[in-house]
């Protein structure tokens, strides 16, 4: 660190009232993102203490924004998640060959690839009135569309817990379901999903914590959560080291809340007379 | 009450029941038994249509279980059944064990579900572990729950899968004692048991299998005093040894 | 809908695209090899008695596991230059930063691996007179690693996956290859399906063969 590095933290702190966060860059125009930000650090903004702009609020923005998309793609994960997750283990084999294909599909392709396709290809393939409505109609778009992508993304792998989860679960508990009439979708409902679901929990944890990880892909196609905001101030400061930390904690700091809840429902779900799973 | 005709069964090419025929009367209590791999357990989950068969017939109450249109889950209500390694549901307690199937099959209230269920566990004498999960239980304490949970369909004839043979010895008798209790009541029983003790005491026949074939379907009598095949007069001197 | 798909801009740059390819593949060899060999040593540090190493080793894998890949990629990327080594250049940036992080996931595979292996294993081995080091690297290492073989494979195709996000640098990978032809050439269609069969076509013949493997290995 003997280059000419003038620390500053106070950055972390700019605040102004009529800030607006979410304008201050024009969001990333469709696939420039590759030539944009080498251009990016050529600006000069002076890197002393003085706010150009309302950093903190930008930061402050980012989170809200990656809690938003994460959460939100977090709900489509576990609801496809678990019905794809189900039909992996149900008897139809037409059913069963859907949902691996699902499975396989979505767990193939790069997730920035996905970003782009759902972003640039699919309003092309769709209907004319349909794609004029996603591209010109729908207010945020790249918003809508990171949620939808991660939430299908993560959706595959969520559906494989599912699947081994229930897939752990003796045979004899489906056949005691049975044998006293209950009818499949009853066993599901009663029976394995229960018990499958308090079984995953640790990994469903962990796929949590990759939405919220991997969010910050959606910055590709403009979407300003953390990551985007914090790498614009870099770009604006000169200031990497100290935004990169507060970016870096902040990620450190959602990482362990949802840890803390999910051990917290691990806790209070936990069947007794059971082992903890997820407790070391 | 229990019609078994011709049935013969294949996982692939590998036949697990052969051209199997036995029945069973109201009241009547049916010992099976034989070496493991035998295809006891397959042919009594044939009974309630846990596993499908492909040839044959198999009629309970005049229903033929094989039949496409029949109502499974209705005819399985009917039927109770045990299973080797009890196969309680470990999230919920003893009591919320016989009280599921109550409420969503038979459309019970969840009232008239509890003192139902609270009887039948003062039955097996487990009232003080209504609240308990199956894993705070002993392995005869959760068979006894899984009798109560099965009677508490009011069931026209039970299965038992080898209902004892994953408890320790010194739990079989308490579970035993349950299932001598409801063949004195009159239970239309198939029993998949090595217990030669209770079938000597309870069955009226007993049925001996090998290798997916019934090789002996005898009165009690007749099968412990003067068994016709060699390979049950064989089963029998070894299992009777210990 | 497929009418006017044109394949000539895919035939015509297969060369760009094929460069971008090597790109991809260089970074997914590099940061296995890197990543394995560092995750095994955070995994031998985090498995040690010493507690401030197996703490410190703990710390690491904390902090990379929590953070997002795109911000690693930053940080290097950004910080490189600034603490005077431009001469690394963006590739080898990324490079780094590719290793340390998925070292991070390698560690923690591997520390379960050494886990699976049971103490009656330790202890025949330190019975025979080995060291604690020699039975480490002859007794549990061999066993754990042909153990994790199917897991570390399937960490290298979500790996390669990965490589892709080094298009927030501007790196040539495959993917950004095709996203320059795509936006030059006006064909975003064309470029990024086939962008997605190709990767889909490796990922799945590389996780079939997993699969395989780990049939193999399952007796």
């Amino acid at each position: 660190m003997a280059m000419k590095y003038n620390w500053d933290w106070s950055i972390l702190l700019c605040r102004s009232p009529e800030a607006d966060p979410t304008g201050a860059v024009e969001p990333g125009t469709p696939g420039s993102g590759a030539t944009e930000f080498g251009g990016g650090m050529g600006q000069t903004f002076d890197t002393g203490a003085e706010c150009a702009q309302p950093y903190f609020d930008w930061i402050v923005s980012g989170l809200s924004w990656t809690v938003i998309v994460a959460c939100a793609a977090w709900v489509i994960t576990f609801s496809l998640g678990s019905v794809i997750g189900v039909s992996r283990t149900v008897e139809n084999k037409t059913v069963r060959a859907i949902a691996t294909a699902y499975v396989e599909m979505f767990r193939n392709v790069p997730l920035l690839l996905q970003m782009f396709i759902w972003f640039f290809v699919v309003p092309e393939l769709l209907p004319e009135d349909a794609g004029r409505w996603l591209k010109r109609e729908l207010p945020l778009p790249e918003y809508w569309t990171a949620i939808v992508c991660l939430g299908m993304y993560h959706a595959s792998r969520t559906a494989e817990q599912v699947r081994a989860g229930i897939e752990s679960i003796p045979r004899g508990q489906t056949h005691a379901g049975l044998a006293m009439g209950l009818t499949r979708t009853q066993v599901y409902r009663h029976v394995l999903l229960p018990v499958s679901y308090r079984i995953i929990i640790p990994p469903l944890t962990s796929d949590f914590m990759g939405i919220f990880k991997n969010s910050s892909v959606a910055l590709t196609i403009g979407v300003m959560e953390l990551t985007a905001q914090s790498r614009q101030i870099a770009e604006y400061t000169f200031n990497i080291f100290e935004v990169f930390t507060a970016a870096t904690v902040l990620y450190m700091m959602v990482t362990l809340i949802v840890v803390t809840i999910m051990r917290f429902v691990e806790a209070k779900v936990r069947i007794p007379g059971t082992i903890a799973l997820g407790g070391d | 009450m229990i019609e078994i005709d011709n049935v013969s069964k294949w996982y692939g090419d590998f036949q697990v029941l052969n051209d199997c025929s036995t029945g069973v009367g109201k009241g009547e209590v049916v010992v099976v038994c034989g070496p493991s791999g035998s295809g006891k357990s397959t042919l009594i989950k044939c009974v309630n249509g846990l596993e499908p068969f492909q040839e044959g017939k198999i009629t309970v109450d005049g229903v033929s279980v094989g039949d496409k249109s029949t109502n499974l889950p209705r005819l399985r209500s009917q039927i109770g059944m045990l299973f080797q390694n009890f196969e309680l549901f470990p999230h919920m307690t003893a009591l919320e064990n016989i009280c599921l199937a109550q409420t969503k099959v038979l459309d019970r209230s969840p009232d008239e579900a509890e003192e139902r269920g609270m009887k039948l566990l003062e039955r097996v004498d487990l009232v003080e572990h209504a609240h308990k999960h199956p894993a705070q239980l002993s392995g005869g304490q959760q068979q006894r729950v899984a009798i109560a949970r099965a009677l508490a369909m009011d069931p026209i004839a039970m299965l038992f899968d080898e209902p004892t043979s994953a408890l320790d010895p010194e739990m079989i008798n308490e579970v035993l004692d349950v299932m001598v209790e409801l063949a004195h009541e009159g239970m239309t029983m198939i029993v998949v048991t090595h217990e030669m003790g209770f079938a000597r005491k309870v069955a009226n026949r007993v049925v001996f299998m090998d290798e997916g074939s019934i090789i002996e379907d005898a009165d009690k009598e007749e099968f412990f005093g003067t068994p016709r095949s060699d390979r049950a007069q064989l089963f029998l001197s070894k299992i009777l040894e210990h | 809908m497929f009418r006017d798909f044109d394949f000539q801009v895919i035939f015509g740059n297969l060369d760009i695209l094929w460069d971008g390819m090597l790109i991809t593949l260089l970074l997914t060899a590099v940061a296995i090899v890197g990543g394995i060999l560092l995750g095994t040593m955070l995994a031998l540090m985090r498995l040690s008695k010493f507690t401030p190493l197996s703490i410190l080793a703990g710390r690491y894998v904390d902090a990379f596991r929590s953070t997002p890949l795109i911000l690693v990629i930053f940080w290097f990327y950004f910080a490189m230059p600034i603490i005077g080594l431009q001469a690394i250049g963006g590739l080898g940036s990324v490079l780094i930063a590719f290793t340390l992080f998925e070292a991070a996931y390698y560690c923690e595979i591997i520390r379960a691996g050494i886990q699976s292996i049971t103490r009656a294993q330790i202890n025949a081995g330190l019975a025979v007179g080995l060291t604690q080091c020699q039975t480490m690297r002859f007794v549990v290492l061999p066993q754990a690693f042909r153990n994790m073989v199917p897991v570390l494979l399937t960490q290298a195709i979500v790996l390669f996956q990965d490589t892709s996000l080094v298009y927030v640098v501007g790196l040539k990978d495959f993917l950004t290859a095709a996203d320059l032809i795509a936006v030059r050439d006006n064909r975003v269609v064309e470029l990024y399906l086939t962008a997605a069969v190709v990767y889909f076509v490796l990922c799945i013949i590389a996780s079939l063969w997993v699969r395989k493997l780990k049939r193999g290995y399952a007796i």
